[in-house]
């Protein structure tokens, strides 16, 4: 099954980092993303750019009303994605636990929708 | 037993385990439930003319599966407008009762109670396909309209589909972990049914019993898990005072007033022999330290006669392995029976601002303060715990013990 682990954490934390933190940070992140690579359940993944770059579009009679910010206004925000083809959902859930922001943010593990399967 | 008694009474017993094996077969919860519907159906009206089989799990199962099949062909059949395959098979009753069905109960439990589900999804799901209690009876005892317990079965199984939860045994790394949720989801039941003085009395029990019963089932299926033994034997010693804990009038009876004659003498024997064959599995836990508690209690002729000190001491490994407020408060109780109602206050005293707000801890220094004479101070812990409780079972027993030491006793005492 195709699972999408989306990671939410406060921008916040990151933006306070000293240098030595940020190395330290970058070195758990090259470690995860080398293990998740060599696994064979990465089919892709990305960050992406900071609540304050979000740009939200309806469109209500016709009308297209554009917003700044992001849909829900949260305390933590989406700050990137992994998609992820695994065995079930244990197996999502032993990625996402590994995935280095869980240790501060959040990771939504999210079934791709796929009817009738 | 009523024909329709026993009819009823294997349904419930072979639900489980007829459930799991069609899961495991077919992979799909909802067909799983369809087809035994199915078959129960069938049971019904079949076993009235020709009998209950010799091995009714089996028939079951059987026609079970026969019945998924029709209606996976029926579904393909709708999809790709083919005629419907003749779907009336032939089979030899015989071989039905000779059929070796594996038990994959133990992989149902895992799934029900996986921690991705919520909690009270996990409890309804358990109690309907492992106990085979109907959407009616899990909402009566839960006090929910039926809808929205019909809704919370059906959302926990499209989670297990859409979310892909896996129907096995936990590997062996996320099985301690995985127990524990399961264990606590049987406790959750059991305790739904002990400690609620409200709702329809018979169904609470009903939970009770079915929390032992899936219980025993878990024992001998894992028979290695001394903590599963050691809840077996937990909620089997509970369950011998139950009839004791409420008076005629529905009023709540603490264990040092409840009637020991009246005590269930075979479920205590039942759970002191859970407790030693968990004990000599060598591997302790807490509820093992909860049943020896309880064994305690129910070895003892009277309150007085109870051995505290022991009680405290089997408090303090527990404090260890699940430090709690509520553990703190337990020993404190313990401690003030065997050493004296000081040194209980000692233990309340270092328990910090935590504990103010939660009023059993205001009940136990009401009671330690009265037993000391200190009876200004015990007046004024009783009102703090009235200020703090509203269950009104509980808030009928705290003004009865407020009342003779302020002498106000003409105006709650008859209420």
């Amino acid at each position: 099954m195709k699972y999408l682990l989306l990671m939410y954490a406060d921008e916040a934390i990151g933006a306070r980092y000293s240098k030595e933190e940020l190395q330290a940070a970058g070195k758990v992140w090259a470690e995860f993303r080398q293990e998740i690579a060599a696994s064979g359940v990465l089919m892709s993944s990305s960050g992406v750019a900071p609540g304050s770059s979000v740009t939200t579009v309806r469109v209500r009679n016709d009308k297209t009303m554009i917003t700044d910010g992001p849909f829900a206004e949260t305390h933590e925000q989406l700050g990137g994605y992994f998609l992820v083809d695994c065995k079930d959902l244990d197996e999502a859930i032993l990625w996402a636990g590994k995935v280095p922001t869980a240790a501060y943010g959040s990771i939504e593990i999210r079934p791709l929708w796929a009817p009738g399967s | 037993m009523s024909a329709a008694e026993q009819v009823e009474s294997i349904f419930r017993e072979e639900h489980g385990r007829v459930l799991a094996a069609l899961i495991g077969h077919f992979g799909d919860f909802d067909l799983a439930e369809d087809a035994l519907q199915d078959a129960l159906v069938e049971a019904l009206e079949r076993w009235k003319v020709a009998g209950i089989p010799n091995n009714p799990g089996a028939w079951l199962t059987t026609v079970a599966r026969r019945r998924a099949i029709d209606r996976v062909r029926r579904s393909v059949a709708l999809e790709r407008s083919l005629p419907l395959l003749d779907s009336q098979p032939s089979y030899d009753e015989h071989d039905m009762d000779e059929t070796q069905i594996p038990d994959e109960r133990l992989k149902l439990m895992f799934t029900c109670c996986h921690p991705a589900l919520a909690p009270e999804a996990q409890i309804a799901l358990t109690l309907h396909t492992l106990g085979g209690l109907t959407t009616h009876e899990i909402a009566r005892a839960f006090l929910v309209p039926e809808p929205t317990m019909a809704q919370r079965l059906a959302r926990a199984r499209a989670k297990i589909r859409n979310a892909g939860i896996p129907y096995r045994v936990p590997p062996i790394e996320l099985l301690p972990e995985r127990l524990d949720a399961l264990l606590a989801v049987l406790y959750l039941i059991f305790n739904e049914g002990y400690s609620a003085t409200g709702g329809d009395e018979p169904i609470r029990k009903e939970l009770c019993l079915e929390a032992i019963r899936l219980c025993r089932v878990l024992v001998a299926l894992m028979p290695e898990s001394a903590e599963t033994r050691g809840l077996l034997a937990l909620m089997l010693l509970h369950d011998s005072r139950r009839l004791t804990r409420l008076d005629e009038a529905g009023e709540l009876v603490l264990l040092g007033e409840q009637d020991r004659l009246r005590w269930d003498r075979a479920e205590i024997h039942e759970g002191i022999e859970a407790l030693d064959e968990a004990l000599a599995l060598n591997d302790p836990g807490p509820y093992q330290v909860q049943a020896a508690i309880s064994a305690l209690h129910a070895g003892a002729p009277s309150a007085e006669l109870t051995d505290w000190r022991q009680i405290a001491a089997l408090y303090r490994s527990l404090a260890i392995m699940t430090p709690s407020l509520v553990v703190e408060i337990n020993r404190a109780v313990a401690l003030g029976m065997a050493d004296g109602p000081q040194a209980g206050l000692s233990i309340l005293d270092a328990l910090g601002d935590l504990a103010q707000g939660y009023y059993p801890f205001h009940v136990v220094r009401a009671d330690l303060f009265r037993r000391l004479g200190r009876t200004e101070e015990a007046s004024a812990s009783y009102r703090r715990a009235l200020a703090l409780c509203d269950n009104p079972a509980e808030r009928a027993h705290l003004q009865r013990q407020l009342d003779p030491l302020t002498g106000e006793g003409s105006e709650h005492g008859k209420a």
